[in-house]
């Protein structure tokens, strides 16, 4: 502060007219210190979500690419430099291919099964009818749910002879029943199965928010028009719920290819081992702490921050621009 | 706090390995002179991995105020850590820094070579003499090139736990002694409508151990010790393992979708199976007796019922037939721990602290003396078959390391799933030790 205003005023001073010395020395001085003032608290206010983002975030990033470069089994320091060799070891690997499938499985399978779905549930619980709140506490459950929580409930309905089965053998479905969690090719189904139920109430909560938004003039005004409940969705409600769905599947992209804790409780290590069930995530801590690769896990883990990273550039440039003009980015329509 | 923690973690990664040796040589070397013991106070922290309430955390509490007690100038600070968390990462990530904790849990083989290397460990070879003839062989896993670097306190064989009354009832007059009995008692099995063997592949080591034990019976005891020293694996005997495990499996002794069955902890495990009269055996280490009895709904009936016997022996094959696959738990002092962690470490070892031990039943103790705290049959049987044992295999896992122990491990699963071959274990044996 004091060293500062010295510089500052003296500055102002010389460049007014005298006659209006004061006023404008007045002047300048208090926009000059409104504008410190400003600065002081972004600083301020800032400064701990700054610090806590850099050595949490940006500092261990630095530290993965830089320990990916190494061959480290995580005994002693890094020493031994090997390039870009655990990137390509990892490519190499069939398993970690099977785990990009599964991950682009589960990117895909959601948006196809959550997005429809939550649409239809959202537009219902939209209307008015008795026992509406009831339902949208009910399909928000799961999601408020603990994923550890959800990964036990499911592998104790889905494992052999479990719930599921003696439900579908007493219903006659006994033909139908499957190795849920042991059939190497029906594993990721059954996951991608309670990822959905996991994580659709979110999908839904998400909407009927965004629908709330929709101005009631705008239906009404419709509506007397003559348009039927389906042309007012379908031609009023569903564009302005773009902003909505758009970012709600980039959350469920972004979600979806980090996704570990559901998949790490529910299948058992021999089967994500097998790759049936592993994703990019177990795939990092099965192979970075359990086979001690620190350097190789290090190198999956920034394989997979590349890909959500570009995944999210390419979102945001493509189908977010229009939403977030002016919030991350420049503001160029006036 | 924590931030001071990982600011001391990067600093201790940057640092080079020369530096870091020449750092740490300086304290360690000079082992402080008999008469300097207990002359200053200090404190000892101790990471062990009964991390569950139970007797084991208990009775560690015990032996930690004994101490104190015996010797006023030390206090013991215990830390106790879930296996999977201590072994993987905060042991790891502790041994980094310069501020390791002063005795850990170790299980000997190739870890504990590795944690050598780096130079992590105290070299207490004369201090223990004592100790290690008490001990008797099993000690040796915690030594590298012969030095010793821990003691264990609990070590056990595997074998085959079984349910006596579906052995009577599938007329099967006595535990099997080769495979071929034990074939014909899985065909006996079958016919009485039981799931002849119960595996937990789900968690991948337990059916792993079947690989082992095919090892052990096709491998000689020179073939083995050179695997684990030096990582060579090109003796024919571990692809042979492998198509004698493919063989066994083709018989189909075990439940159906095993590959998803997890190994413990459940009732709708591998110890779940037995424990409830759901299966017939189970190939399982000396700790199981506990196990199954937290899974098991009826513990009267599974007392009752439950008998071990050791794994059965191959007739024509190189291997020992009385060699047996076991491990332990064990205790390593840090390099720059103060000399009190030794003598710490040898009061866990002594045949009184032992004895408590073996009588808490979470475990066989391994000092001679400590045996008369044994009290269940299954388990002297067990101890029995240890010391009559002619050599003691550790878990292949743990004697190769955690990088070529996993990929083992998923190179059998895989065999197990019928996705894999014999050949894939070695390659992705040979490959793993490259990584």
């Amino acid at each position: 502060m004091t060293a500062t205003n010295p510089t500052l005023n003296p500055a102002g001073g010389a460049s007014a007219p005298p006659a209006g010395v004061r006023p404008a020395r007045r002047r300048t001085s208090s926009r000059a210190a409104e504008r410190r003032r400003k600065w002081y608290e972004i600083i301020g206010l800032t400064t701990p979500a700054v610090i806590v983002y850099v050595m949490f975030v940006l500092v261990p990033m630095g530290f993965a690419v830089y320990y990916s470069l190494f061959r480290w089994r995580g005994v002693g320091p890094p020493t031994e430099f090997v390039g870009f060799d655990n990137y390509v070891l990892a490519f190499e690997d069939p398993i970690f291919l099977d785990a990009l499938r599964n991950n682009a499985i589960i990117v895909v399978g959601s948006l196809l099964i959550q997005g429809p779905v939550a649409l239809a549930v959202a537009l219902l619980l939209n209307r008015r009818f008795r026992g509406r709140t009831l339902f949208r506490l009910l399909v928000f459950v799961p999601y408020v749910l603990a994923e550890v929580t959800v990964g036990i409930m499911w592998k104790l309905i889905l494992t052999d002879g479990g719930t599921l089965d003696a439900l579908m053998r007493s219903l006659g479905l006994g033909g139908m029943v499957q190795a849920w969690l042991a059939d190497l090719d029906v594993v990721i189904w059954t996951l991608l199965f309670v990822l959905t139920w996991k994580y659709v109430g979110f999908a839904i909560i998400l909407l009927l928010a965004g629908l709330s938004n929709v101005p009631h003039e705008l239906t009404e005004a419709a509506s007397i028009d003559g348009a039927s409940w389906w042309q007012i969705q379908r031609h009023i409600t569903l564009p302005l719920l773009g902003p909505t769905i758009r970012i709600w599947m980039f959350l469920s992209m972004i979600g979806s290819l980090q996704v570990f804790d559901v998949i790490w409780v529910t299948s058992v290590p021999a089967v994500r081992s097998l790759g049936a069930s592993a994703t990019m995530a177990t795939y990092m801590v099965d192979n970075g702490f359990f086979a001690r690769l620190w350097g190789y896990g290090n190198a999956v883990a920034v394989i997979l921050f590349v890909i959500s990273f570009v995944a999210a550039l390419l979102f945001q440039r493509f189908f977010l621009r229009r939403d977030i003009e002016g919030a991350i980015t420049t503001r160029r329509v006036k | 706090m924590a931030m001071k923690g990982r600011a001391g973690t990067v600093l201790a990664l940057l640092t080079t390995s020369a530096l870091l040796a020449a750092g740490c040589s300086g304290g360690g070397d000079e082992a402080p002179a008999e008469e300097e013991l207990y002359k200053n106070p200090v404190t000892l922290t101790w990471w062990h991995n009964a991390s569950q309430d139970g007797p084991g955390k208990t009775y560690w509490e015990k032996v930690a105020k004994d101490f104190s007690t015996l010797h006023p100038t030390v206090t013991v600070q215990i830390e106790a850590i879930e296996t999977n968390q201590l072994q993987r990462t905060r042991l790891p990530a502790a041994l980094l820094t310069t501020d390791p904790p002063d005795i850990f849990q170790a299980w000997g083989g190739g870890e504990m070579r590795e944690q050598v290397e780096a130079d992590y460990l105290k070299d207490i070879t004369d201090q223990v003499k004592t100790e290690v003839g008490n001990i008797g062989s099993a000690a040796e896993i915690w030594a590298v090139e012969g030095k010793q670097y821990g003691l264990p306190y609990r070590m056990g064989i595997e074998g085959i736990w079984y349910n006596k009354d579906m052995f009577a009832r599938a007329g099967i007059a006595a535990p099997p002694t080769t495979f071929e009995e034990l074939n014909a008692a899985v065909a006996k099995l079958k016919a009485i409508n039981v799931v002849p063997i119960a595996l937990g592949a789900g968690d991948k080591w337990p059916a792993a151990h079947w690989w082992y034990n095919f090892a052990l019976r096709a491998c000689s005891v020179d073939t083995l010790k050179k695997a684990s020293t030096e990582a060579v694996f090109d003796d024919p005997c571990f692809v042979k393992a492998g198509t004698d495990l493919k063989t066994f499996i083709d018989t189909t002794p075990f439940q159906p979708n095993f590959i998803a069955t997890p190994g413990q902890n459940d009732p709708t495990s591998a110890n779940g199976l037995l424990a409830n009269g759901k299966a017939a055996m189970e190939l399982m280490g000396d700790w199981n007796k506990g196990t199954l009895e937290t899974v098991a709904a009826d513990k009267a009936a599974l007392a009752k019922f439950l008998g071990w016997f050791p794994v059965p022996a191959i007739t024509n094959s190189a291997g020992d037939p009385k060699a047996a696959l076991g491990g332990g738990d064990g205790f390593a002092c840090a390099k720059n721990a103060p000399a009190e962690c030794v003598e710490f470490l040898k009061y866990i070892v002594s045949p009184e602290v032992q004895k408590g031990y073996a009588e808490t039943g979470t475990g066989l103790p391994v000092a001679k003396g400590a045996e008369t705290g044994v009290a269940d049959p299954a388990l002297k049987s067990i101890l029995e078959a240890t010391s009559g044992a002619t050599y003691v295999q550790l878990w292949l896992d743990t004697a190769f390391g955690s990088t070529v122990g996993n990929a083992m491990n998923d190179a059998i699963v895989a065999i197990f799933a019928g996705t894999g071959n014999p050949q894939q274990v070695v390659d992705a044996m040979k490959a793993a030790a490259r990584k």
